[in-house]
């Protein structure tokens, strides 16, 4: 190679590795606002901006989501298996909202009326998963799982 | 020197490239078609619905080829605008900005596909979080170069600057594929790995692994055909140019 080609070749590395630098203080600066969500156990924490609106993610726990008659207000319990939060919201859930699976709301804490912290969610987002199979695997594999269940009951 | 090397010095020829791409563009487009066809009809109408999705999932079969895309064709964009910056090669320079509209149009299709799947599923057509917001970025950095290459008169000096520009951009790319692992993001992470379990069943896999093999018979067909159009311009006063489209005449000036 050149020494001129040698040069050029040098300062694109030089580039490279300086924006590399740059970028990667800049984002371990900034980590902490990179979080979209946080958790229960964060909020159990008080790590949570008190007062203002924040997104909390988490699981819908089994058997949690009741509805009241005659309008849209729904009410359930986000868990990290660990910690949990209740949690109202009024309008339409997504598609993928169900029992068990991942949410993300937005919205912020207040007191309830038994004076328990409750998170009124302003918009609910489903949370989906990497996984993706045809309905018959599910029941299959879920059939497998309680099969095995009941053999480890026994 | 030894044949591949030889080839290689031989690409960097503008007439050479001319002849060369020629042959190759129509297999090429005939390949993507076939691969297109067959993904989109496997992906699309044999494989089995998604066990929470239902059919909704099937925006994997053009969001996930054309997200990959967007970063492949960036990457690619940096390898030849590199090769142009030190070596001077003039079809690497061309090569490098035939790319970028290509990847930004594979990044918007990208955006505007997950957004439409997002509103049904998530529950919003767009959130800021790491994934979502990099990958607009990344449609930012492929205008900025596009917007660059055309603000310089110089076509030579406009292709190394922009070259510098998508390499300064470069460290976005891995920002963009491990966005999902670094922060707590709205979007999924990976399905597909190269080393380690896929958490896609076959059936969809293979359709899904067609879509991204004819995405990129796309680009290479399209780039090629884009560097051709862009060298016979640029150098249309050479001989070799006027010989490729008929207008060679005896006697006139080369």
């Amino acid at each position: 190679m050149t020494p001129t080609r040698k040069r050029r070749l040098y300062a694109v590395l030089a580039i490279a590795v300086g924006v590399s630098g740059a970028v990667a203080l800049a984002l371990t600066a900034l980590n902490d606002n990179m979080l979209f969500f946080f958790s229960p156990a964060e909020v159990h924490a008080g790590e949570v901006p008190s007062g203002s609106n924040f997104r909390l993610g988490g699981m819908v726990l089994d058997g949690s989501v009741s509805r009241t008659p005659g309008d849209l207000k729904v009410r359930f319990v986000l868990t990290d298996y660990n910690k949990s939060v209740p949690v109202e919201f009024e309008g339409i859930l997504p598609d993928l909202f169900r029992e068990g699976q991942g949410i993300i709301a937005q919205g912020a804490l207040s007191t309830g009326a038994s004076g328990e912290q409750v998170f009124i969610a302003s918009e609910v987002l489903a949370k989906h998963d990497e996984t993706y199979m045809p309905p018959e695997v599910a029941d299959a594999l879920k059939k497998a799982e309680e099969a095995k269940e009941a053999a480890g009951d026994s | 020197m030894n044949k591949l090397t030889l080839w290689f010095h031989k690409l960097g020829s503008p007439e050479y490239f001319y002849r060369f791409s020629g042959k190759l563009i129509p297999w090429l487009a005939l390949a993507c078609t076939v691969v297109l066809g067959w993904g989109l009809y496997r992906g699309l109408f044999v494989a089995p619905p998604d066990y929470q999705q239902g059919d909704s999932y099937r925006i994997i079969f053009i969001h996930v080829p054309s997200a990959w895309m967007s970063l492949f064709i960036y990457v690619a964009m940096c390898v030849s605008g590199v090769v142009g910056i030190v070596w001077r090669i003039k079809v690497a320079e061309i090569v490098a900005m035939a790319s970028a509209p290509i990847g930004a149009a594979f990044t918007a299709i990208t955006l505007v596909t997950g957004a439409l799947w997002g509103r049904p599923m998530w529950g919003s057509y767009w959130v800021w979080d790491a994934r979502l917001t990099s990958e607009l970025v990344l449609l930012f950095i492929y205008i900025g170069v596009i917007g660059l290459y055309q603000a310089i008169e110089d076509r030579r000096s406009a292709a190394r600057a922009a070259s510098i520009l998508a390499l300064v951009g470069l460290v976005n790319i891995p920002i963009i594929h491990f966005s999902v692992e670094w922060w707590a993001t709205l979007h999924q992470g990976s399905t597909v790995n190269l080393m380690g379990e896929n958490a896609i069943h076959p059936s969809m896999l293979w359709p899904l692994l067609a879509m991204a093999l004819a995405t990129k018979l796309f680009y290479a067909f399209n780039v090629l055909q884009r560097a051709r159009v862009m060298l016979l311009d640029q150098e249309s006063n050479k001989r070799w140019a006027q010989r490729a489209i008929g207008l060679d005449m005896p006697g006139s000036a080369a």
